[in-house]
């Protein structure tokens, strides 16, 4: 594996939810090197967000955590004033619900091009003429006048847009971006997708990105963490997760999705519902909802352990590699 | 916020625990809430009985007691006219609390039915009647009442009557915002779908989900409308002397107090403020309570 | 009679002010048919459904549906009622389609006592019919909302259309907001309510797997016209519309590459 820029070690996030520490994130490890594209694929509640915000610390208040963030090698919660600075202009977020990350009463320019002129010296007129020619990249091609607007007026996918230009405005080296694109239509999603993916092979970007759609992390990314019940279940490059995957939860949402071509076949649904950490059983955390399940899922969680180029977290990952896409596809 | 809004699914089984949950009807608005509604309950019985409890006659004068401080039999001592102030405070409860309670139960049945129409409706029928709204939103509650006791002999009603006007505008506005957002939704439009009538959507539907607000505006109305009556009164175009009122006794006790003896005002101003305190953080526990089901 | 389709748009328009939502849109459904209507956002496709369910009055076209003429708002609470048994719509945001006051089974039984009256005692048989095949059981029907998961509450939806025993269901991204793993059990519970009641459906979606999924035929919308109509299977497999190609391009896949439009 190449150097990591971005290296999580075990990260365990613990939250008061109604009066009670409780645990969101159970033990999360992955990197990310220069250039490369990491998908974070989960069902709601899985903790998808809550690790982005770990990274950029930007945790919810009375947050608990353990582990450590290592990002070019300094440990990120270590980091303060100049430093902290550097690495706020370096590490750009793109967040999933952009209407509660924007102040309502300022206009969409003083939103965009805020960082650039405190942070970088840029004239407001440069900055203002770089914000448009971005907005222009995801699609936007009237940005001078969306410049003077307010947030009200523009609708979700127009928003996420714009959020996604005012991430790459300061061209961070790592980019957060969590569900960017949910508020679009699918041709809009291809093209912002066309912008991040450029944006990282001309200027080397990392990127975490963050999605429910294994088809679109696959696509887009190189390689894919499959998120259950705040624990990395699987870690694979993007194609090998799609078409073999190692841990029932993954093959189950493989199995989930309808297909765009061939025979329409009943879907293999995951029983139940998904989970957030806190919520999940003794043991594995996905034994409640397996077809697999034996006595030792209940009896201990396994761990994360390397198999066929990845790592995947389950008992009897061994035993059941390459059946488990079978299974998928006739459940 | 949805990424830091708590997973609604995640609402685990409560506990069953053995504490004091209240009264049937105030569970989940805490000592405070039920501490408000003891002193409104206090306040309703005085407002009832006020008469009978009263010791002395509230109206009789003696003038050779005027300003005389608490005494034996007196605990709160004589007014400007020697009339037992314990007496006034226990009498004027009636028409201190009967005032502001009818002008926020008035306007708020106008107001919510002129907010829950215009929002349905729409077009045109909301935009004049929500013109003819800002019009008189414009004019002041005392202009308003100036307005009424030309027409109808000044008295409490009169007031009442011209506060509730004052107020409906207000109360229609802050609603109609609220119940266009709600008529938005849709589980509405899921309703008329089924072909279920107009009417019984916006009581049955709105008019519910509305509730809390309206408790919420009421609670904050009546603390206005306490103070407001007062004014009107001490104008002499609502209650008039020498009947007893809370609001008439805080602007008469006012000479008293220039002169040391600020017992009148503090006394009657001490009822209004825990009556209008108690209002509000009941009207706020009750709403808290209420939209607790929705989130 | 027997040859009328269960539900028949003719040249169909909408303008809001200056702008023409909907322009002059035609289309099917036969009885027991599946029909899907995909586009980019802003075509236009939730204001057909509202003018087929009645919320919005055409400019002008006809809608006829079950024989009835609907192209014009209901005369009277009977009519209303007659055209609600008709045609019910699910809507995509779980979270506002329900009353927050109250439960499943109140908001079933609501519609119940509305289209087919009834003692308590049977309509609440009925209801635990309805939640049974919709897959909630008895505690998730008596709670609020709040307490419910977005695919639990999408189900409460579905039964509350349901209930009202329609024969065409509008699904308007009913299942877009739902899990990945919840949206494919609400998929399989519509193919099987529908070839259990021989219910049809009016599909509004972008997602093309989802619509090749659970419709027979589709008509794809741009600026609110109809760019391109046929089997789904055809129009996916094999899209002639320009737009329909590239709609069908921006689907990621392993390999995919994402591609700018010019
Ligand atoms: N501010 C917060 N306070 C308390 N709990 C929170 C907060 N934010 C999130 N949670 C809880 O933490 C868990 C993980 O949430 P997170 O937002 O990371 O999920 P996610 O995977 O991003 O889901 P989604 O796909 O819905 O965005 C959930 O159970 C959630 O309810
Ligand atoms: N009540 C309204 N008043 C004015 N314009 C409207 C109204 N409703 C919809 N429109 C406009 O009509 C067009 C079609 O909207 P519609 O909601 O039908 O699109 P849609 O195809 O459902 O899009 P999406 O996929 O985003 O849901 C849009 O341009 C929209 O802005
Ligand atoms: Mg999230
Ligand atoms: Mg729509």
């Amino acid at each position: 594996m190449s150097d990591a820029f971005l290296e999580l070690q075990q990260v365990t996030v613990r939250l008061p939810i109604s009066g009670e520490l409780r645990t969101v994130l159970h033990d999360v490890s992955f990197r990310i090197a220069p250039g490369e594209a990491v998908g974070l694929v989960g069902e709601s509640g899985s903790g998808k967000s809550m690790t982005a915000r770990a990274v950029a610390r930007l945790l919810p208040p009375g947050a608990e955590s353990s582990g450590t963030v290592l990002f070019a090698g300094n440990d990120v919660a270590a980091l303060k004033g100049a430093a902290l600075r550097a690495f706020r202009a370096e590490v750009a977020v793109v967040f999933q619900d952009p209407r509660a990350h924007i102040n309502p009463v300022r206009t969409i320019g003083d939103f965009m091009t805020e960082a650039l002129r405190t942070n970088h010296d840029v004239s407001r007129a440069d900055a203002a003429a770089k914000a448009v020619s971005l907005l222009a990249e995801v699609g936007i091609a009237d940005g001078q006048r969306r410049l003077e607007q307010h947030p009200h007026e523009l609708s979700g996918g127009l928003l996420q847009r714009v959020m996604i230009a005012t991430a790459l405005l300061t061209e961070p080296k790592l980019l957060l971006a969590d569900e960017p694109t949910t508020a679009l239509d699918v041709t809009t999603q291809s093209d912002v997708m066309a912008i991040l993916d450029e944006l990282r092979r001309e200027r080397g970007m990392s990127m975490l990105f963050i999605t429910h759609d294994l088809e679109l992390a696959g696509a887009v990314c190189d390689r894919t963490a499959v998120m259950y019940a705040g624990q990395l279940v699987e870690e694979r490059t993007s194609s090998a997760l799609h078409d073999d995957p190692l841990h029932p939860y993954t093959a189950g949402l493989v199995g989930a999705r309808p297909r765009i071509d061939g025979d329409v076949v009943r879907l293999s649904a995951i029983p139940g519902r998904p989970r957030s950490a806190f919520e999940a059983p003794a043991g594995c955390a996905f034994n409640d909802r397996c077809v697999h399940v034996v006595d030792d899922c209940v009896a201990s969680r396994p761990a994360l352990e390397p198999l066929d180029g990845g790592s995947v977290r389950c008992h009897r990952a061994v035993e059941l590699r390459g059946r488990l896409q079978e299974g998928a596809a006739h459940g | 916020m949805s990424a830091i809004e708590l997973d609604p699914t995640v609402v685990g089984p409560v506990p069953a625990t053995r504490r004091w949950r209240g009264v049937p009807g105030l569970r989940g608005t805490g000592v405070a809430g039920h501490l408000s509604a003891l002193v409104l309950a206090i306040a309703g019985v005085v407002a009832v009985f006020g008469q009978w409890l009263a010791p002395h006659d509230p109206d009789l004068t003696n003038l050779s007691y005027a300003f005389v401080g608490p005494i034996e039999g007196h605990p709160l001592g004589f007014d400007s006219q020697g009339r037992d102030l314990l007496s006034r405070i226990l009498a004027g409860a009636r028409s201190s609390l009967l005032g502001p309670t009818a002008v926020v139960t008035l306007a708020m049945i106008v107001g919510t039915f002129l907010a829950v129409a215009t929002a349905w409706k729409g077009g045109r029928f909301d935009r004049w009647v929500s013109a003819g709204l800002d019009v008189l939103f414009a004019f002041p509650a005392i202009v308003l009442a100036i307005i009424v006791s030309v027409i109808v002999e000044p008295s409490l009603m009169s007031a009442t009557i011209a506060l509730s006007i004052a107020y409906t505008p207000y109360i229609a506005r802050v609603l109609r915002s609220a119940a266009l957002r709600e008529r938005a939704r849709d589980y509405i439009a899921a309703l008329e779908v089924q072909g279920l009538r107009a009417w019984i959507i916006c009581v049955r539907h709105l008019g519910r989900n509305l509730l809390p607000l309206i408790v919420a505006q009421g609670a904050v109305l009546f603390g206005y409308a306490m103070v407001d009556l007062a004014a009107i009164s001490f104008l002499g175009l609502g209650v008039r002397p020498p009947q007893a009122d809370w609001g008439v006794m805080v602007s008469t006790g006012q000479s008293g107090v220039l002169q040391g003896y600020p017992l009148e005002s503090l006394s009657a101003g001490v009822c209004i403020i825990a009556v209008v305190i108690a209002v509000n953080i009941l009207g706020e526990r009750l709403t808290e309570r209420a939209n607790s089901v929705t989130r | 009679m027997a040859d009328e389709p269960l539900l028949d748009v003719v040249a169909l328009r909408k303008e809001f002010g200056a702008h023409v939502a909907v322009d002059d849109v035609s289309f099917q459904i036969a009885e027991g048919g599946s029909l899907a209507i995909v586009g980019e956002s802003g075509s236009g496709k939730t204001t057909i459904a509202k003018m087929i369910t009645g919320l919005l009055a055409p400019t002008s076209g006809t809608i006829r549906a079950c024989g009835h003429d609907r192209s014009r708002p209901a005369k009277g609470a009977a009519e209303r009622r007659r055209r609600g048994g008709e045609v019910q719509i699910v809507f995509q945001d779980p979270y506002s389609s329900l009353d927050p006051r109250q439960s499943g089974a109140a908001a079933i039984d609501e519609v119940l006592a509305l289209h087919r009256g009834g003692s308590a005692d049977e309509r609440r048989d009925r209801v635990a019919e309805l939640g049974a095949l919709v897959g909630l059981d008895d505690r998730q029907l008596h709670a609020l909302p709040r307490a419910l998961s977005g695919g639990q509450r999408q189900r409460v939806a579905i039964a509350r259309a349901l209930a009202a025993e329609p024969r065409l269901l509008i699904l308007d991204e009913s299942v877009a907001a739902l899990d990945v793993s919840i949206q494919a059990q609400v998929l399989n519970l519509l193919a099987d309510v529908r070839a259990e009641t021989g219910i049809s459906y009016l599909l509004i979606s972008h997602d093309l797997a989802v619509v090749r999924q659970i419709t027979d035929d589709v008509i794809v919308m741009r600026n609110g016209q109809v760019v391109e109509r046929g089997a789904t299977r055809e129009v996916l497999d094999a899209p002639q519309h320009e737009y329909t190609q590239l709609l069908r391009a921006s689907v990621p896949a392993p390999g995919w590459t994402p591609t700018r439009r010019a």
